[in-house]
C-alpha cells in the first residue's frame, strides 16, 4: 500500500487510503488491459508489466524476469521451462540436466533453494525526511515506503545482489519510492530533493549489472528511488524526419511494440530489452544487438531532456549533427544517474524491415571464426547481427535444445552432426558457431546473405541452418533465467563484457578464459568452472566480447567472495591485454576502481568538475562512476 | 630404470630427490633399438603442428618484419624488396630445421659417446614429470647452464629418451660453420645467432621475430643459455638480457597466457674441456670450433669423466613471477606488431627474472666432493702444493668438516651414500689425476709441462704453468662458490670492518655485493634478504650470534669465518691489485687490448716477488669483471666515440673504491643504500 504516516491526523490517512484504493483499482484495470500477449521476432511472448507500481506482483523479487517463467527439474528429473511467454516455455529440455551435471559436477540431490518470500522484518525501517515528504505529498505525486517496493528497487542483477536476496539478506535500501508521471513531476521532485537535501536514485528497468542501483551504505540522508516507469508514453512520431519523442521510462519491448503498431521500429535491441528502459540506455551508453543497421544508443539519440539540480538541460533544436563545442549529450550518455534524470528523448526511427532471416555458420575452430568476423567487418558487410560463440557455448546451446517432436528432426540433426564432424573432419571439441540475423528487403537480404556465406566459406565455415541461428538469439533472452536454476543447485555465475581492437580479440578471449580457470583453482573452487566467451559485435576497428563464467560452489564457505575475486582478476586480465573497462554495461560501483587508469586523471577531473557544477550537493548520490 | 640413488647429504633439505641413471638402460639395450624407438610426445595444447617452413614463412610475412623492412629501406635508400631479400638470407642462416630422423641419429651417436665419457648421467625424474606437464599447458623455455660443449644437446637427448617434445636451441654461429656437424645440429633443432650483432637493425628484427614466433605458437620448447655463453670459470655468469627480452615479450604483450621457465642445472664431476678453459683464461687463444678439431678431440674419449647430473628445476610461471611487478597495459596503445621499447619497469623485471633463473640454476647444481677439496687446496700456500705436498689426512679431515658446513648452508651435495668417505675422496682425486696426484700420504698439484720441449722454462712461463693448474682448481672451487658467497661476504665484512654493529656490517655487505656483482649472482633489489640469509646461515653453523643490533663472532665460529674469508681473499686481492694498477701505472685512457696483458705482466712480477698470493688475477675473466665493476661504479667510463673499446679512468674514484674495500673509509660515501628494512 501507499505511504501512511501514523503520526498524521487520521482524517488525512483516511483520505490517502481512499486515493490509494482508487489508484489501485485503476491500475489493475490498466494492467489487465495490457496483458495481451504477442509473439515477437526474438521468440519471446511479451506481456507488459510496466504500468504496475508494484512490479514484484508479476516479477521475481529475487531472480530474473517474470515470476511465471523459470527453469526447473520436474518430477522425472527433466529440465523444463515454465510459463507461456517464450518460445521455450512449456518445453522439456532433455539435454540440460546432463550438461549441468557434466559441466559443473552439479547434482539434483544437492539443492540450494532460495528464501521463498521476503521477510519484511529484516528490512530496515525507512529514514524519512519529514519536510520533504510533506511537500511531496502536496504535489500529488504517488509514493510508497512499503518494504517490498523499496527492496525491489534496491538492486540490479549482479550475482552478489541476487545471491543475497535469495538468502533473505537485505542491506541498505531506498527509504521511499516515488513515481513521477511526467517531466514536470520530475522537475518538482528534484527541486524538493535539493531543497531538503534528499538523495535521489533514478530507477528505470532495474537490469543493471554494475552495482549501479545499490544504495551507498555510507549515505546518511534519506534515499528516494525515483521510478520512471509511469513515464512511458510515445509523445509524438515525426514521420517526415523519422523521429519519435518518447518518455524515458518506457521499456524496450513496449517501445518497439508501440512503434510497430505505426509501422516503425527503433531497431535498438539490447539483450535486456524486455525490461530495460530508454532512460537507462541513455544513462549507461547501451548497445543493441542490431547496431550494425541501427547504431548504438549514441547514434540513435537526436535530443535529450534531463532534469538536474541546476535545472533542465536540453538542446535548442534537433539538427542531426552540430558543431557547437563538445556535445553535451555526451555528458548525459553514460552519466549513470549521477547528474540527473533523463525524462524525454527524441530518437531516430525506421520503417519496420520487410524481411528477416536468421542463419548460422559452423567453423572448424574459434580462430577461423574470428578471422571471418574480422573480414566481414573489413568489408563492412556485417548483417544486422553477427555473433560468434566459442566451443563451450556451442555445446551449451546444444544442451538447451528442446525435445524434438518428430523422429525425422532428430534423424536430420544426427545427419548434420555426422556431416560436420565425420565428413568435414571438424573436431567437436574445437568447432564453433556464428549466428546471423539479416534484415531489410527480401532481395537485398538474400544477396547480403550470399556475400556473408561466401566470406565464411573462405575461413572454412559451413552454413548450418536458420534454426541454429534463431535458437542462438532465443537463448539470449532465457540465459538470464538459467542462472536462477543454477543457483538452485550450487552453481553461480555471471556474464561480463569488454571491447578491444581486432588484433587482440583472440588473445583476450584465450587469456581471460584461462585466467578464470586458474583463479578458480587458486581460490579453492572444487570443480572446473565454465569459462566461455562470444564475440557479439563487430566494428571497423574492433569487437565486443562477452564472457560467461560459472562454477559449482559446493565446499566453499564464501562463494560470492570467491566469485567476486575471480571476476576482479578477469577484469584485470582484460585491462592488461588492452580490453576496455566496459563496452555497454557501464561502470556503476562495481568497476569504479579502474576509472582513473581508464580515462586518466585529467579525464577524471573533467567528469568531476561537471558533477560539481551540475550537482554540487550530490543529490544524485548513487556514487556511480567517479 | 632400476638404478636410482638419493643424493644422500641433502636428504634433510631437499626431500629426497630421486635421480635416475639414464645410461643404465642404454647399456643393457642396443643403441640402434633406442634410436629407432617410437617417439610420440604430447605437445603444447592447442599448438598447431608447425613445420620449419611454416615457421619461417610466418616470420618473414609478419607485420613486424614488414614494418622494419620499410623503415630500413627508407633509412638506407634501398628498396623494400631488397631489404626483405636480405632478411630472407638472415633467416636462412639462422633457422633450425628440426627433423626427427636427425634426432634419432643424434641419439644414436650420443649414446655411443656418452657411454664412453661418463659412468652415469643422472636425471631427476620428478623434474621431468613436471616438465612434461608444463609443456602441455604453456610455451616452455628450457634454460640450462652451460659448462661444457657436451651439454649442448644433452637436454634434447634426455627429452627424446622420455618422450617429451624436442626443443629448438639457440646456438652461437661458430657452431653452424662447422662442416657437417653444423648441419646435423641444425637438423637436431639448433638455430644460430651471430655473436656480435651490435646495431644491425635488420638482424635484430629477424632474430627477435623468429624467437617470438616460436614462443607465440608454442610449436616447440625453446632452449637457450641465459648466461649467453659457456662459462669458462664454471661459475655462473651474469645473465644476458637480449634473448630473455625476446622470449618474454609475447607474455608482456598478452599474446600467450603464460610462459613457463624451466631452469636446468647441469653439473659435472669432471668437465671435458677443463684444461682448455684454463688456458683460454690465461690468454692462450681458444681453438676455433671446427669439425676436424672435434675429431682431434677424440682423445678425450679415452678419459673417464665420472658422472653428469641433469637437474630439471621446478617449472616457473612467468605470470606468477611478474605479478604485481609490472603493468602490461603499457603495450595497449601501440599496435603490438610495431617495435616498442619496454619501460624501465619491464626492463628491471626482465633483469630480475634472468638473475632469478641463474640463482635457481645454482641452487639446483650438485656439488661434488672434488669441489670441496678444491676450495681447501686453494687455501694452502702454493709452494705446499707444488713442492712439499699437502697432507692427505689433513685434507680429508677438512673436507669432511666442509661437507658438514655445506649441508648447514643448504647446498646440494653429490656425495655417494653407500661408500666409505675415504674411498669417495680417494676415487675423486683419482678421477682428477690431471690436476692433482696423491702419493705417499701427500697431494701435489700436477703441472702439465711440455716435457718434449728441450728449453728450460723461464720464471714467467713457470708462473703461467702453475697458474693453468691453479685455474683448473679454481674452476672446480667455483662450482661450489654460490653456497658460500653470501655468508662469505658477511665474513669478509666482519673481517674488514672489525665491527659488530649490524647496520655498519650491512652497508659494507651491500658495498661488497655491489663491487662483486659481476663475479657472483645477486638478485637485484634483494640486498637485505641476502644479508639476512648470510646472518642466519652463519648463526646456524654456530659462527656468530645475532641480536637486534649486533653480530658477535663466537669462539666456535673462527674456523668457519676464517675459511670463508680466505675463500673470498683472492677476489679482494685481485681487485685491489687492478685498482692499484689503474691508479699508479695506467694512463688515463686505455684500451682493453692494452689493459689485459699489462695487468697480467704486473701480476706475474708480483707473484714472482712474493707480493701477490693469488693466481686468479691472471684470469682474463677476473680482469674483465673488475673493469665492469668499475664502470658500474662510474670510476671508469667507456668512450662512446672510440672504435677499439677505449676506457677513461677516474683515478680518484678508483682509489676511493680501493680504500673502502680495504676498510680505510666507510662505504656510505659511495652509494646511498636503498633499503626498506633499515
Amino acid at each position: 500500500g501507499f505511504y501512511a504516516n501514523s503520526s498524521m491526523p487520521s482524517q488525512v490517512t483516511h483520505e490517502l487510503l481512499l486515493i490509494c484504493t482508487c489508484l489501485c483499482s485503476c491500475l489493475s484495470l490498466r494492467s489487465t488491459a495490457h496483458q495481451l500477449c504477442r509473439v515477437q521476432s526474438q521468440g519471446f511472448l511479451t506481456c507488459t508489466y510496466i504500468h504496475f507500481f508494484h512490479r514484484q506482483e508479476i516479477m521475481k523479487w529475487n531472480g530474473w524476469g517474470y515470476s511465471d517463467s523459470k527453469f526447473l527439474y520436474n518430477k522425472k528429473g527433466q529440465a523444463e521451462f515454465t510459463g507461456k511467454r517464450y518460445r521455450l516455455s512449456g518445453m522439456i529440455i532433455p539435454g540440460l540436466r546432463e550438461w549441468m551435471e557434466s559441466t559443473f559436477g552439479a547434482n539434483l540431490q544437492h539443492k540450494t533453494p532460495a528464501a521463498p518470500i521476503l521477510n519484511s522484518s529484516v528490512v530496515q525501517p525507512p529514514t524519512l525526511n519529514e519536510a520533504f515528504l510533506k511537500e511531496l505529498k502536496s504535489t500529488g505525486i504517488p509514493f510508497s515506503h512499503d518494504a517490498e517496493d523499496r527492496v525491489f528497487r534496491s538492486h540490479g542483477h549482479c550475482l552478489h545482489e541476487i545471491f543475497a536476496l535469495r538468502e533473505g539478506k537485505i542491506g541498505r535500501v531506498p527509504d521511499l519510492v516515488v513515481w513521477p508521471n511526467c517531466h514536470n513531476d520530475v522537475v518538482k521532485i528534484v527541486e524538493l530533493a535539493c531543497k531538503h537535501n534528499v538523495c535521489l536514485i533514478p530507477y528505470g528497468g532495474g537490469t543493471s549489472v554494475s552495482s549501479a542501483l545499490e544504495c551507498p551504505p555510507e549515505e546518511t540522508r534519506s534515499i528516494v528511488s525515483l521510478d520512471t516507469s509511469q513515464m512511458n508514453r510515445i509523445l509524438w512520431i515525426d514521420e517526415k524526419n523519422l523521429t519519435a519523442h518518447v518518455e524515458a521510462g518506457i521499456v524496450g519491448q513496449d517501445l518497439e511494440r508501440l512503434l510497430n503498431e505505426s509501422g516503425y521500429c527503433t531497431g535498438h535491441e539490447p539483450d535486456s530489452m524486455e525490461f530495460s528502459s530508454l532512460g537507462g540506455w541513455v544513462a549507461t551508453r547501451a548497445s543493441g544487438m542490431k547496431k550494425n543497421i541501427y547504431g548504438n544508443i549514441e547514434d540513435l539519440v537526436v535530443h535529450i531532456k534531463m532534469v538536474t539540480p541546476r535545472g533542465v538541460i536540453e538542446k535548442s533544436c534537433q539538427g542531426p549533427r552540430m558543431s557547437t563545442g563538445p556535445d553535451v549529450h555526451h555528458f548525459i550518455m553514460g552519466s549513470e544517474g549521477t547528474l540527473g534524470v533523463v525524462t524525454e528523448v527524441t530518437m531516430k526511427i525506421r520503417p519496420m524491415p520487410e524481411y528477416q532471416k536468421y542463419g548460422s555458420v559452423v567453423f572448424p575452430n574459434f580462430e577461423m571464426g574470428v578471422a571471418c568476423l574480422r573480414e566481414v567487418a573489413r568489408q563492412r558487410c556485417a548483417p544486422a547481427s553477427i555473433r560468434l560463440m566459442d566451443n563451450e557455448q556451442f555445446k551449451f546451446g546444444h544442451a538447451l535444445k528442446p525435445q524434438v517432436s518428430s523422429i525425422f528432426t532428430s534423424f536430420l540433426d544426427g545427419l548434420k552432426k555426422f556431416y560436420i564432424t565425420k565428413f568435414k573432419g571438424f573436431d567437436p571439441n574445437r568447432l564453433c558457431v556464428a549466428t546471423l540475423l539479416f534484415e531489410g528487403d527480401r532481395e537485398k537480404v538474400l544477396q547480403h546473405e550470399k556475400q556473408v556465406y561466401d566470406i565464411a566459406a573462405k575461413f572454412g565455415g559451413l552454413a548450418a541452418g536458420e534454426d541454429n541461428g534463431q535458437r542462438g538469439y532465443m537463448l539470449t533472452f532465457v540465459i538470464a533465467y538459467l542462472r536462477d536454476l543454477g543457483m538452485d543447485y550450487y552453481v553461480i555465475g555471471e556474464s561480463f563484457e569488454t571491447s578491444m581492437p581486432w588484433d587482440r580479440v583472440l588473445d583476450i578471449c584465450r587469456n581471460v578464459k584461462a585466467r578464470i580457470v586458474r583463479e578458480c583453482k587458486d581460490k579453492g573452487v572444487q570443480f572446473p568452472p565454465l569459462s566461455t566467451c562470444r564475440v557479439t559485435q563487430t566494428y571497423d576497428a574492433g569487437a565486443c566480447v562477452y564472457f560467461y563464467f560459472a562454477f559449482n560452489y559446493r565446499g566453499l564457505s564464501d562463494p560470492v567472495h570467491v566469485y567476486e575475486q575471480v571476476e576482479h582478476a578477469a577484469r584485470e586480465e582484460i585491462l592488461a591485454n588492452g580490453g576496455s573497462l566496459s563496452h555497454h554495461h557501464g561502470v556503476g560501483k562495481l568497476r569504479k576502481e579502474w576509472m582513473r587508469e581508464t580515462i586518466s586523471s585529467v579525464g577524471m577531473g573533467m567528469l568531476k568538475s561537471v558533477k560539481d557544477y551540475v550537482d554540487p550537493n550530490n543529490i544524485f548520490g548513487n556514487r556511480n562512476l567517479l | 630404470m632400476t638404478s636410482t640413488y638419493k643424493d644422500s647429504g641433502t636428504a634433510s633439505l631437499n626431500d629426497e630427490e630421486e635421480f635416475t641413471d639414464i645410461l643404465e638402460e642404454r647399456r643393457r639395450n642396443t643403441d640402434l633399438g633406442y634410436a629407432l624407438r617410437t617417439f610420440n610426445p604430447q605437445p603444447y595444447k592447442g599448438a598447431p603442428s608447425c613445420s620449419t617452413s611454416d615457421l619461417n614463412k610466418a616470420v618473414l610475412e609478419s607485420q613486424y618484419l614488414r614494418y622494419i623492412a620499410k623503415e630500413i629501406a627508407l633509412e638506407t635508400g634501398s628498396s623494400v624488396e631488397k631489404v626483405r631479400q636480405e632478411a630472407r638470407g638472415i633467416l636462412e642462416e639462422m633457422s633450425h630445421n628440426l627433423q626427427l630422423g636427425f634426432i634419432r641419429l643424434m641419439a644414436y651417436t650420443f649414446n655411443k659417446v656418452f657411454k664412453r665419457l661418463f659412468r652415469s648421467i643422472y636425471v631427476n625424474m620428478e623434474g621431468l614429470n613436471m616438465l612434461q606437464q608444463a609443456i602441455q599447458e604453456s610455451p616452455v623455455i628450457l634454460m640450462p647452464n652451460h659448462r661444457s660443449y657436451v651439454d649442448f644437446l644433452i637436454v634434447s637427448f634426455v627429452l627424446f629418451t622420455y618422450d617429451i617434445p624436442i626443443p629448438v636451441i639457440a646456438a652461437g654461429i661458430p657452431l653452424a660453420s662447422m662442416k657437417v656437424v653444423g648441419e646435423i645440429l641444425r637438423r637436431s633443432g639448433a638455430f644460430f645467432i651471430r655473436r656480435a650483432i651490435g646495431s644491425d637493425k635488420l638482424y635484430w628484427a629477424v632474430l627477435s621475430e623468429y624467437v617470438r614466433t616460436i614462443v607465440r605458437t608454442g610449436c616447440a620448447p625453446l632452449e637457450f643459455y641465459v648466461e649467453g655463453f659457456r662459462s669458462r670459470t664454471l661459475k655462473s655468469v651474469v645473465p644476458k638480457l637480449g634473448m630473455m627480452d625476446m622470449v618474454l615479450e609475447p607474455y608482456f604483450k598478452g599474446e600467450v597466457f603464460d610462459i613457463t621457465l624451466v631452469p636446468i642445472s647441469i653439473s659435472y664431476d669432471r668437465v671435458v674441456e677443463e684444461s682448455l678453459l684454463a688456458l683460454e683464461l690465461l690468454g692462450v687463444p681458444k681453438p676455433k670450433e671446427s669439425t676436424t678439431g672435434l675429431f682431434k678431440a677424440s682423445r678425450v674419449l679415452q678419459e673417464d669423466y665420472g658422472c653428469m647430473h641433469v637437474n630439471f628445476g621446478r617449472p616457473l610461471s612467468v605470470r606468477q613471477l611478474c605479478e604485481g611487478k609490472i603493468n602490461r597495459s603499457e603495450y595497449n596503445l601501440i599496435p603490438r606488431d610495431l617495435p616498442q621499447r619496454p619501460s624501465t619497469e619491464i626492463q628491471d623485471c626482465v633483469n630480475w627474472l634472468a638473475h632469478l633463473i641463474v640463482r635457481t640454476q645454482e641452487e639446483g647444481a650438485l656439488i661434488s666432493p672434488w669441489s670441496l677439496m678444491a676450495c681447501l687446496l686453494l687455501q694452502a700456500p702454493i709452494t705446499t702444493l707444488t713442492e712439499e705436498g699437502l697432507q692427505w689426512h689433513g685434507l680429508t679431515e677438512k673436507t669432511l668438516w666442509l661437507r658438514k658446513l655445506v649441508l648447514d648452508f643448504r647446498g646440494r651435495l653429490n656425495w655417494p651414500a653407500h661408500t666409505p668417505d675415504s674411498d669417495v675422496m680417494s676415487s675423486t682425486v683419482a678421477l682428477h689425476h690431471s690436476i692433482v696426484h696423491h702419493k705417499a700420504g701427500r697431494v701435489y698439484l700436477v703441472q702439465d709441462g711440455n716435457p718434449a720441449s728441450q728449453d728450460p722454462l723461464s720464471p714467467e712461463e713457470k708462473v703461467m704453468r702453475t697458474a693453468a693448474a691453479v685455474l683448473m682448481l679454481v674452476s672446480y672451487r667455483n662450482q661450489a662458490f654460490h653456497v658460500f658467497v653470501r655468508p662469505g661476504i658477511l665474513a669478509t665484512a666482519i673481517h674488514i670492518t672489525k665491527s659488530t654493529q649490524k647496520d655498519e656490517l650491512f652497508s659494507f655487505f651491500c658495498f661488497l655485493r655491489d663491487v662483486f656483482s659481476n663475479e657472483f649472482i645477486f638478485i637485484p633489489g634483494r640486498a637485505s634478504q641476502d644479508f639476512d640469509e648470510a646472518c642466519s646461515l652463519l648463526q646456524k653453523c654456530g659462527a656468530v650470534h645475532i641480536s637486534q643490533q649486533e653480530v658477535t663472532v663466537l669462539e666456535t665460529g673462527l674456523e668457519v669465518l676464517s675459511f670463508l674469508q680466505k675463500l673470498l681473499q683472492p677476489f679482494l686481492e685481485s681487485y685491489q691489485l687492478i685498482f692499484r694498477y689503474l691508479c699508479e701505472n695506467g694512463a688515463h685512457v686505455f684500451t682493453e687490448k692494452q689493459f689485459l696483458p699489462a695487468v697480467r705482466n704486473l701480476a706475474t712480477k708480483l707473484i714472482l716477488s712474493g707480493d701477490l698470493h693469488t693466481f686468479e688475477v691472471l684470469s682474463s675473466d677476473t680482469q674483465k669483471n673488475v673493469l665492469s665493476a668499475l664502470r658500474r661504479l662510474e670510476a671508469v667510463t667507456k668512450l662512446r666515440a672510440s672504435q677499439q673499446n677505449e676506457y677513461k679512468v677516474n683515478k680518484a674514484a678508483v682509489r676511493r673504491t680501493g680504500d673502502i674495500l680495504s676498510g680505510k673509509i666507510p662505504p656510505e660515501s659511495l652509494h646511498a643504500i636503498p633499503d626498506a628494512r633499515l
